[in-house]
């Protein structure tokens, strides 16, 4: 930043409303997509963030990640935050190398602040979900260097009336999900369990058990992904988005529920049964 | 080939001043007032989408009077500066302080700087702190000065009556709705009487340090101040007006009364 405490010119003329063109423009040394990195593969260097999940409900969407980040076989963090509120209206959970994923998250967060304060209004939820795109485009270079980021993207749009969820590919490709979905190495267990669990009348809460056993079910087979720590009582972050706002659940909460779900385990540990009959809708709960 | 005149620095300053001054006069007050849970922004504007008053950051807010493609061009430079120290450093590290020097360096620069014309503007930046006692209010005018008001400012067209209106009436630690009338009452308030704004006309604003939020910024809709404000009178017959208007109109507020001999003139737009 300058030392003279004068705005320089370049503040005062009218321009974008996108923050991150001001960076670009400003300071581009700031912006993460700018960096070159020497050949190879970087993969290995720096933590990878895991699963996150999002499922819609009646009312509203809930973001949920598990807390482990990992560096090749060592577990790197046991209590990571891998799910952050972008706005009032949005939260976004990342998968990926997760000290570039925090920064694109923070670099996110402000583009949708700067624009509300410049324009007066919000973005429209597709509006961030491009935006969102285009930052990760930003990083493809990196991507293609083993630091790949991958982010969740949910929200609720008033327009719609309802929550809804973005997936996202390395290229910046944006696809919106119906119901539920989930990013990262334990996706695949997380989305086969979310896909018997997953029913479109769930209430809230009912919505929170379930994105808690599919991350048991990522963790029970998915060795980068964390369970419930019960000793620690370190619970997964659980971000909630109705159309009051965005609310993230307090570990008691979450840990409260996450013990039902560790409870249910202990009797049935494949978690809870979906019905064989699809003529009955009405699934088992642990 | 004609000499240019001479004009002494004194009187070029002086005019420059009476340029900014002359235009800042024109519009409606802003009053800005601090209470139990922060500060107050309250201004007489009709329009929904120019806003006087607006967030800068978490705590931080901006009001202005004067020119609005200057003053506007202020606040998406203060938004700009802010966003880019929360994004390079931290969300604590923007500060009230930094971003009023800020303005000051710039509105000084170009008001001494011949080339340009003043900007017609003043303006207040807020910042709140943990408790009211670090609460902040920096005006600054014009030529770049600033000013730490405290417990209450008014900058703008009848900044001299509305000020005395408050001097009167401002108490310390007031709740949001105690500050709200007050603030509403003052700028209703002038020499002849007292009028009642109505509240689609009111553009009100807060920082609000018990908000769970963050940005503790928030606007105060219309149909929000129609409850607190409650029912209004039009005439000076209100509840606490009668010991007012007589009492302020004697001391220290210029001839101008009803039956003056001075030419009607427009009302300030």
């Amino acid at each position: 930043m300058s030392t003279d405490p004068r705005l320089p010119a370049s503040f005062l003329q009218p321009g974008s409303s996108s923050f991150s063109d001001f960076l670009a423009a400003q300071a581009p040394d700031l912006l993460p997509g700018r960096r070159t990195v020497p050949q190879g593969n970087a993969a290995d260097l720096a933590p990878h963030g895991t699963t996150i999940v999002a499922v819609t409900f009646p009312g509203g969407v809930l973001l949920a990640g598990d807390r482990r980040a990992t560096m090749g076989n060592i577990i790197a963090s046991r209590d990571i935050e891998k799910v952050f509120p972008t706005d009032e209206f949005s939260a976004a959970g990342i998968a990926g190398t997760a000290g570039l994923a925090i920064e694109l998250v923070r670099l996110f967060q402000t583009e949708l602040e700067h624009y509300e304060k410049i324009e007066g209004i919000t973005l429209s939820l597709d509006g961030k979900a491009n935006r969102l795109s285009t930052i990760i485009r930003g990083n493809l270079g990196m991507a293609m260097q083993g630091l790949a980021v991958v982010p969740l993207f949910a929200g609720y749009d008033h327009d719609r009336v309802g929550g809804r969820i973005f997936s996202y590919d390395v290229t910046g490709g944006r696809y919106e999900e119906t119901g539920y979905h989930a990013v990262g190495s334990g996706s695949l267990f997380a989305r086969g369990s979310l896909k018997k669990l997953y029913r479109a009348d769930l209430s809230q809460d009912d919505a929170v058990t379930v994105a808690l056993e599919a991350l048991y079910d990522a963790a029970d087979d998915d060795s980068a992904t964390g369970g419930p720590d019960v000793t620690r009582r370190i619970f997964p972050i659980v971000h909630v988005i109705t159309a009051d706002g965005g609310q993230r659940l307090t570990q008691e909460v979450v840990g409260e529920l996450a013990e039902q779900v560790v409870a249910g385990r202990m009797t049935r540990p494949g978690g809870p049964h979906a019905p064989l009959n699809p003529g009955r809708t009405e699934g088992g709960q642990a | 080939m004609s000499t240019p005149f001479y004009v002494s620095p004194e009187q070029l300053m002086k005019d420059r001043a009476d340029f900014a001054r002359k235009g800042i006069a024109r519009g409606r007050s802003v009053v800005a007032v601090q209470y139990a849970d922060g500060v107050l922004f309250a201004s007489e504007n009709p329009s929904q989408a120019l806003h006087k008053v607006s967030e800068i950051y978490d705590r931080i807010a901006f009001a202005a009077v004067g020119r609005y493609n200057e003053f506007e061009n202020l606040r998406i430079a203060g938004v700009r500066l802010a966003d880019m120290r929360g994004y390079a450093y931290d969300r604590r590290d923007v500060t009230g302080r930094g971003l009023a020097n800020a303005y000051a360096q710039t509105l000084g620069t170009i008001f001494s700087s011949g080339g340009e014309k003043p900007y017609e503007v003043e303006i207040f930046v807020a910042e709140i702190g943990a408790v009211a006692a670090d609460d902040q209010i920096y005006r600054l005018t014009y030529d770049g000065q600033v000013a730490d008001e405290h417990g209450y400012a008014v900058m703008g067209g009848a900044a001299e009556v509305v000020a005395a209106y408050l001097k009167d009436h401002y108490t310390e630690g007031s709740s949001l709705e105690q500050a709200l009338r007050l603030a509403v009452a003052a700028l209703g308030h002038t020499e002849s009487e007292d009028r009642v704004i109505p509240a689609e006309d009111l553009e009100v604003a807060v920082l609000d340090r018990t908000r769970v939020q963050p940005r503790k910024f928030a606007r105060l809709r219309p149909e929000r101040l129609e409850t607190v404000l409650g029912p209004r009178e039009p005439s000076p017959a209100t509840a606490e007006a009668p010991a007012t208007a007589p009492a302020t109109a004697p001391d220290g507020v210029p001839p101008a009364q009803p039956g003056g001999d001075e030419p009607p003139v427009a009302p300030p737009g």
